[in-house]
């Protein structure tokens, strides 16, 4: 067995938690936001961290994994640093949102669900944002972007990779 | 100011939510929030409220379009278990995108409407399931709890009375299936959104096994101005068993599409043209979804429908959540038709059998029909498929995913036909 990732939430993390946990009737019901926690803290939800999130409430892996896999936002893969999750559900299809993921896919040279070579993008496409009125809507990280174009895509990606360049960011 | 007068009523749930600093305790106060909580909390019991809400005539606002005080009043008193009040942000029925509004621009609007549904339903614990991608709302709501427990709105005895509830947001994780409350339910005791068999329904057996009621956003934000003004007040706005005011998400190909709150009964084709500005092109639209894409689709000879329950329900589709999508000429319906069929596939949690399978017959049908790769008999295919859903599965999502394949082939067979004869020459 090859060695495993030893990871750990910090105390301030395990604090928060504990407050968490008395919140609901079963420290089940923590489940979801402890593994928006563990995103956070870690970026993606790999196996290990998993398990961490398993023993930290006191449940089966199973139980976890099969709550990871069920919801769309849990990730278990790494993404690229800023994720592009463009909205193509109805309203967002009405207003351009299919020429849109074309463009960004493009300009980016890669295909939908994959990353950048540099590790900077992954392109998505998502279900309904529930902000249709500022279709299309294009979410980066959890933030909404609304009535986004291809040049307001251009100057995102320009921008970002610009001061990723200059060591900022 | 929401007027007393029931004719001059503009706006309920969104009266205060172009006030600037709205989303803060302090100027919320100052615009009237919690005004009317201490007389509720001090002078009002539980059966009184329900009575003026089931006076009001309110009917939920989520979808179903089930009468709240009803629904309040079937959960059992005196069960030795508590009682749990569920707010339902989970927002996401395509084209729907109203709660967010009240939670980002008025959260102490839906708070003060949570505290005096607990108050009548004898809640100690509420919880708002909102939907994991509105982490800016969640924030937003999450500060301005902190706020009401700070002014001991929410906590124990609340306002000096015997009355204590607290409050919890909590995120679910892009899921649609958990905005079908026992959805939801599964969702916040850590599972899967799995919808659960009614009955018994959750007013009854709910959050673990617990009384429980589920209210939408807006349905629990319409509640403090009822029980200020009155059942009857309410019950004046709007039409006959279908009362108030009513948020409508406009999107699709209107010139200004956004919230718009207007008295029940308001036109459809009032709504588009003299509050969203009219179609992008053309006058008349080819297709009109009225309540979230899981309704069936309107076209031009229905576009004066009053907007209510039952006149959309005798159009022969449902106002829902009032999410209307509009297209005009220039939609492609089929395209339209195959990115729908996608998205119920892909939301489907996979339980019942006819769902599971027939959301990927209608997805991967239309996906051949689109590419110009199907045949004459995908028609059948597609009435058939939906057809053994509707109605066949725990939860409605298959007769969601049924409604935009069964109203392509009933108002357009001779789009589909024609994209079909393209393949045959």
């Amino acid at each position: 067995m090859s060695e495993v990732e030893q990871v750990h939430f910090t105390e301030q993390r395990l604090a928060e938690i504990d407050a968490l946990v008395k919140k609901y009737p079963s420290a089940r019901s923590a489940l979801l936001p402890v593994l928006h926690m563990a995103q956070e803290d870690f970026g993606y939800l790999p196996m290990h961290v998993q398990q961490l999130v398993a023993d930290t409430l006191g449940l089966r892996l199973m139980i976890v994994r099969e709550v990871v896999t069920f919801y769309t936002m849990f990730r278990e893969h790494e993404t690229g640093k800023y994720r592009l999750e463009v909205c193509t559900n109805a309203g967002c299809m009405l207003n351009g949102a299919d020429e849109l993921v074309q463009h960004i896919t493009k300009s980016l040279g890669i295909n939908v669900g994959e990353t950048t070579s540099d590790g900077m993008f992954t392109v998505t496409e998502v279900e309904c944002a529930g902000a249709c009125a500022g279709a299309p809507v294009v979410q980066i990280n959890n933030e909404y972007h609304e009535k986004v174009d291809a040049s307001y895509m251009d100057a995102f990606i320009t921008k970002v990779s610009s001061s990723e360049e200059g060591g900022q960011v | 100011m929401i007027s007393s007068d029931p004719k001059q009523v503009k706006a309920i749930c969104f009266d205060r939510i172009h006030l600037e600093g709205q989303t803060g305790l302090e100027v919320a106060r100052k615009n009237g929030a919690y005004k009317f909580l201490p007389t509720v909390l001090k002078d009002f019991d539980s059966d009184h409220i329900v009575d003026e809400v089931k006076k009001s005539g309110l009917r939920g606002r989520g979808g179903a379009g089930f009468p709240t005080g009803l629904k309040w009043s079937f959960v059992p008193r005196n069960t030795g278990k508590p009682t749990y009040l569920l707010c339902n942000a989970d927002e996401g029925e395509p084209g729907t995108f109203k709660d967010r509004d009240i939670m980002r621009f008025d959260p102490h609007l839906l708070i003060e409407g949570m505290i005096m549904a607990g108050f009548a339903l004898g809640v100690k614990d509420a919880y708002i399931y909102i939907r994991g991608e509105f982490l800016h709302e969640a924030n937003v709501m999450d500060a301005a709890i902190d706020e009401a427990y700070a002014a001991n709105l929410l906590g124990e005895n609340i306002l000096g009375t015997d009355f204590s509830m607290n409050l919890t947001v909590h995120r679910g994780a892009g899921a649609y299936i958990c905005g079908e409350e026992t959805a939801l339910i599964e969702s916040l005791e850590g599972r899967p959104g799995r919808p659960r068999f009614k009955p018994p329904f959750p007013a009854v057996e709910g959050f673990y096994r617990c009384p429980t009621v589920v209210n939408n956003v807006e349905t629990l934000a319409t509640v403090p101005a009822i029980l200020e003004f009155g059942g009857d007040w309410h019950a004046e706005i709007g039409v006959p068993n279908n009362t108030g005011m009513k948020i409508f998400s406009v999107s699709g190909h209107v010139n200004k599409p956004g919230n718009y709150e207007v008295p029940m009964g308001t036109s459809l084709k009032v709504l588009i043209e003299e509050y969203c500005g009219g179609l992008q092109h053309g006058t008349v639209p080819k297709v009109i979804i009225p309540g979230g894409s899981s309704t069936p689709w309107l076209t031009a000879e229905h576009y004066d429908t009053p907007l209510t329950y039952d006149a959309m329900m005798k159009a022969g589709s449902m106002l829902g959540s009032g999410a209307i999508i509009v297209m005009d000429e220039t939609a492609d319906l089929i395209a339209l038709t195959r990115r729908l069929a996608h998205f119920y596939a892909h939301e489907s949690c996979g339980q019942c059998t006819p769902c599971r399978e027939g959301t990927g017959w209608l997805e991967r049908t239309m996906n051949r029909v689109e590419a110009g790769q199907g045949c004459k008999k995908d028609v059948e295919v597609l009435n058939d498929a939906a057809e053994h859903m509707a109605g066949r599965t725990i939860c409605a999502l298959a007769d969601g995913a049924s409604a935009p394949i069964l109203s392509l082939l009933k108002h357009f067979p001779e789009i589909v036909e024609e994209r079909l004869m393209e393949n045959a020459e």
